[in-house]
């Protein structure tokens, strides 16, 4: 099963809500996806010369040691915010490296997400408990998209969660299972991607990350994603610009896209989009398969 | 008239009731508001009814229909009229996966388009599409006709049995087994028929081209004989 969904806002006047529409997209598809939940919501922009990393700790952590020690790192404080078990912080761009080994040295703490803009939210639990726990609905952005997951592939577990990201300010979230995804992350590892769990949607995630690195548009990283992965497939597939949509060729899984002047919305079932405003009016079609559908500001 | 607003009324409330209804019922035209993408709307009716749905639907709305009439205003999810046995059911708008799926009779209108595996396991049932449909429409159709005005896509007809396919528009490729097949006078009259019954109008007949089974891969071959 799995429910996904994404929105993109045309209207700025929509931004200061953009977390309460997921918020609800995201509740609506409990049913398809009851294990855990996890979304990307793209915000402000990290000051000229930061980035965002988006931290995930287990229940209890001492989160204001971590931000003292990472702020020695740093050489000043960190801009932080604390949502539940995640930490979104603010770093210099020229010390993130560092600020990343210094992560690595930690236990109990993992980067879920990085970007000038992208902040990633993710926890086991029902999704619209996870939602409010992280106060998705209070969040400002452009775009975001967001996931409920019923694991078939992989372990329930935070981990196993999506959205997967696997570079700066990209994610994805999947509904379905590769049958070649071993194959194709021993062919991402040699060209020096590095991933950190064994879930097949993760590969999905590298192999854009790949495309695009190497100079692909969203667009081509879509296309190459075709001739590339084999099995059952919707994906939407987040950007610093927007979003994009593919599924597999013989559309082995929903999707239901709507737009209006507003915004455009997709989600595995309409369900997910009938308390968006203006929905009524809205266009509402199924994507073809094998077809890439996208949104991007310029 | 009764009116039923699933927005405070539980949906299998409405199911439920119009499950109850009797061939004497005086209740017999139906309005359902606030549909909101729900399934199984109006699914399993046995009763010479009318119903209005005045939104989209989710999947298998009007699932196993008999006798009823029921139109939906707006799209439909995968299995629309899934395993109908007789009634009329029409989308406005259009059709997700399997619409008319395994159906064994009734009549079935989509006025919008019809994506994937339309009348997939098809039975006996009619289906007008008045838009196109997507990939393996009539997979493994074995009784029944699926009328189509726009285009059909990849391997129509895939592994068909006796259904008659009729296109307006172009196929993107056959399935296995099926085969494009003259378009005789009796087939027009079938086809005149089943678009008149659809409510469609103006369809040059002569622009249809009719496939179906060539009857290789379902019948035993004697040639095959040494494979067993």
């Amino acid at each position: 099963m799995c429910g996904i969904v994404g929105l993109f806002l045309k209207d700025p006047r929509l931004e200061p809500g953009l977390g309460a529409l997921l918020a609800g997209m995201l509740g609506t598809l409990c049913d398809r996806g009851p294990d855990s939940a996890g979304f990307a919501v793209y915000g402000r922009d990290a000051p000229a010369g930061s980035a965002k990393l988006t931290l995930r700790t287990v229940p209890g952590f001492d989160v204001a040691g971590l931000m003292e020690r990472l702020g020695r790192v740093a050489g000043a404080p960190l801009p932080h915010q604390v949502r539940d078990t995640h930490v979104v912080m603010t770093v210099p761009a020229a010390r993130e490296a560092a600020i990343r080994a210094e992560l690595a040295r930690i236990p109990g703490t993992s980067i879920v997400g990085a970007g000038r803009r992208m902040e990633i939210f993710k926890e086991v639990g029902r999704p619209d408990r996870v939602a409010a726990r992280f106060g998705l609905e209070r969040m400002a952005g452009t775009h975001g998209i967001g996931h409920t997951r019923m694991a078939t592939e992989s372990a329930v577990t935070t981990d196993g969660a999506h959205p997967f990201t696997t570079g700066p300010d990209q994610c994805l979230v999947h509904n379905g299972s590769l049958s070649n995804h071993n194959a194709v992350r021993r062919e991402l590892v040699r060209h020096g991607m590095s991933f950190q769990t064994e879930n097949d949607s993760e590969v999905a995630a590298g192999f854009m990350t790949w495309k695009m690195r190497e100079g692909a548009s969203l667009e081509a990283a879509l296309n190459a994603a075709l001739a590339a992965l084999d099995g059952f497939y919707t994906f939407v597939v987040g950007t610093a610009a927007g979003f994009g949509v593919l599924r597999d060729p013989i559309a082995c899984k929903p999707a239901v896209m709507a737009e209006t002047d507003r915004w455009v919305a997709f989600g595995t079932e309409y369900r997910a989009l009938v308390d968006l405003p203006g929905v009524g009016n809205a266009k509402v079609w199924e994507p073809e398969p094998a077809t890439p559908y996208l949104w991007e500001r310029h | 008239m009764p009116t039923v607003d699933l927005a405070d009324t539980p949906l299998r409330d409405l199911n439920a009731a119009l499950h109850r209804l009797t061939p004497d019922s005086n209740e017999t035209h139906w309005r359902v508001l606030n549909p909101r993408g729900r399934h199984s709307v109006a699914a399993g009716i046995d009763a010479p009814v009318a119903v209005e749905i005045a939104g989209h639907v989710g999947y298998y709305c009007a699932g196993m229909n008999k006798q009823a009439s029921v139109v939906v205003h707006g799209n439909a999810g995968q299995g629309l009229a899934e395993n109908m046995m007789s009634g009329q059911v029409r989308v406005k708008g259009d059709a997700s996966q399997a619409a008319g799926a395994t159906g064994c009779g009734g009549l079935l209108v989509i006025d919008g388009n019809a994506s994937a595996r339309c009348g997939i396991s098809m039975k006996g049932i009619d289906i007008v599409v008045q838009g196109s449909v997507g990939h393996l429409s009539a997979f493994m159709a074995q009784a029944g006709n699926l009328v189509v005005l726009g285009d059909a896509g990849e391997a129509l007809g895939d592994s068909i049995y006796e259904a008659h396919l009729y296109v307006r528009g172009t196929v993107s490729s056959l399935g296995a087994d099926c085969v494009e097949k003259p378009l005789q006078e009796h087939h027009r009259a079938e086809l005149r028929k089943l678009l008149e019954a659809a409510g469609v109008n103006g369809a040059d007949l002569a622009e249809f081209r009719r496939y179906g089974s060539a009857r290789r891969l379902y019948h035993f071959h004697v040639d095959n004989l040494g494979s067993y």
